[in-house]
């Protein structure tokens, strides 16, 4: 007796789990099915769930609708430089934060720590008068160079680098090896997870990025993704929903690859940089 | 000072240097030019006719109905996410925390809309709550529920934006939850077992004590993103229906061009607003913390 009601309550627990899942994948499914459907398909009642003929074509019109390569080779563009633009500013700082002493230090950790504090939102009209003034605002650079020092990261890698035993150093510096040597050949190869950690929140948060992009680009040539699909409200129509689901199909499945992969990493990732 | 000796002291300098430079460019000096900006009439054509005003801009600020009314919404939308998504990944984690290739399935699951970008997530839910068409209403209808006009009535519109954000943010914070609870001592409740504590004062006793670190980072957090949101409310709604959904990013964006001083003060009360809430938070409850 109590085994059956150990198990029905098993069951239960499995289905209210799936249940729960439902909810946070559907619309990704509706969205993927939309995508697919004629205009009229769209419009009918009740909603068709699979289209009967799946419309690739869609996606030629979406893609059609404005120039999404040059959106997509922005996006690329844009993400790719500022991991790399972080990582170089970045290394250097964390390890001068983390192995010296010097007048002074403490009081520039606070200042990264508060740049932490203050967000894009307070900071984005001053910013892109900058950017005006300094004739780059018909560039990428104002998308870029804003995120060159990312606080966080040098937080997170500091603390790292922190954890690295002085003698190792020591002993490096013994033999004559050169600073950069020793970031090179030890700290960075140490501190991989941190810096994995790192370049992904990058990319997701810049790959997904709206705001910045949409103060910070008045033409057409120096917009990224995002703003392209967003966009396709106004180009295409809002009553177009299979349009306007492939435009967002084709912006979100290398992100849903890209999960479905390494959903372990980045699950790691965003949980141990909540936690430290 | 010798050559060698001068080197050394400068290198630790020469290393944070970049970094230092991009946080005083992009972050510091901007907060100050924002200050500036806040008390001119600033005149972005010919900048030779701004005009510096004193705090003429914060008058206007405080007695503007619009200000109000976008500070109100951003208020209750801020209070709508914070208590739902405390409340709820607080629920699902401790329904979730026991280590299973399920359990993770599930968690992987529900974080998945925290990857994508919320321009997706705002086309996709615009397109389930759309009122005629919609999957939402729909399903209402087939379960003989009332439905709702979500975004384009001024009565629901906020509500909706709630929804959509909580639905959003809900994953990440189930995960570091999960990652607190796991990281208890199971002896700890052996403890408890053997004092045959019931599993609910267990649960207010030991394990909210436990983990109210991480539901403090969580607060504090999850209060100052929400404080900013404006990717849902451009991309879903534009501020409105009659500016139901106008919040003070949104508010400081629409006023970016043809007003610059006025923006830029309005940006200066976000910022109060934010420091002031951090500072309140960590006043007031780091003391009712439990750090080990």
């Amino acid at each position: 007796m109590t085994k059956a009601f150990h198990y029905t309550g098993l069951t239960l627990g499995y289905l209210l789990k799936t249940a729960i899942l439902i909810v946070f994948v559907f619309p990704f499914l509706w969205m993927i099915s939309t995508s697919l459907q004629t205009y009229r398909e769209t419009l009918s009642y009740p909603p068709t769930l699979m289209p009967a003929v799946p419309q690739w074509i869609n996606f030629a019109q979406a893609m059609s609708a404005g120039p999404f390569l040059t959106y997509f080779k922005n996006s690329a563009v844009v993400t790719l430089a500022i991991i790399a633009i972080q990582l170089l500013v970045m290394i250097p700082a964390a390890y001068a934060f983390a192995k010296y002493r010097f007048p002074g230090k403490n009081l520039l950790f606070g200042l990264v720590l508060l740049a932490f504090m203050i967000p894009g939102q307070v900071t984005f009209i001053p910013v892109y008068l900058m950017m005006a003034d300094w004739g780059i605002a018909k560039t990428l650079l104002p998308q870029i160079i804003p995120f060159m020092s990312n606080a966080f990261g040098i937080f997170l890698l500091r603390q790292y680098f922190m954890q690295i035993p002085e003698e190792i150093v020591e002993a490096a510096r013994l033999d004559n090896a050169g600073e950069f040597r020793i970031m090179r050949k030890i700290m960075v190869p140490m501190s991989m997870p941190a810096l994995a950690t790192i370049a992904l929140f990058s990319f997701v948060s810049h790959w997904n990025d709206y705001f910045w992009p949409l103060i910070m680009t008045d033409a057409e040539s120096i917009r990224p993704l995002t703003l392209g699909i967003a966009m396709l409200r106004e180009t295409e129509g809002i009553s177009n929903w299979h349009i306007i689901m492939a435009g967002n199909v084709v912006l979100v499945i290398p992100i849903l690859l890209v999960y479905l992969f390494c959903s372990k990493q980045i699950v790691k990732a965003f949980v141990y940089s909540g936690i430290k | 000072m010798d050559k060698q000796r001068l080197g050394e002291t400068l290198r630790p300098y020469l290393m944070i240097a970049p970094a230092m430079a991009g946080i005083f460019l992009f972050v510091l000096y901007p907060v100050v030019f924002l200050g500036y900006l806040s008390l001119y009439d600033y005149n972005l054509m010919n900048k030779a006719k701004s005009k510096f005003i004193g705090f003429d801009n914060f008058a206007e600020i405080f007695s503007r109905e619009d200000f109000y009314k976008s500070l109100s919404n951003t208020v209750i939308y801020t209070a709508g996410v914070v208590v739902l998504t405390l409340l709820l990944s607080l629920l699902l984690a401790v329904w979730l925390s026991k280590k299973s290739k399920f359990n993770v399935f599930v968690q992987a699951g529900i974080f998945t809309p925290h990857v994508v970008s919320i321009v997706s997530i705002a086309l996709v839910w615009l397109w389930m709550m759309e009122p005629n068409l919609g999957f939402l209403n729909y399903v209402l209808k087939a379960l003989g529920l009332p439905t709702s006009e979500w975004l384009q009535s001024s009565r629901s519109a906020l509500m909706s934006v709630i929804l959509v954000s909580v639905w959003q943010g809900i994953g990440y914070y189930v995960l570091i939850i999960v990652a607190a609870l796991q990281s208890i001592s199971p002896s700890i409740y052996e403890a408890a077992a053997l004092d045959n504590a019931n599993k609910l004062r267990t649960f207010w006793k030991i394990t909210l004590p436990m983990i109210s670190p991480q539901l403090f980072f969580i607060l504090v957090i999850m209060t100052i993103g929400s404080f900013k949101v404006f990717d849902t409310v451009k991309v879903m709604t534009g501020g409105g229906p009659n500016n139901a959904t106008n919040t003070l990013v949104y508010y400081i964006y629409e006023n970016r061009t043809t007003n610059i001083g006025y923006a830029s003060a309005t940006g200066v009360v976000l910022m109060a607003i934010i420091a002031l809430l951090t500072f309140v938070y960590f006043r007031l409850l780091s003391r009712r913390v439990h750090y080990q």
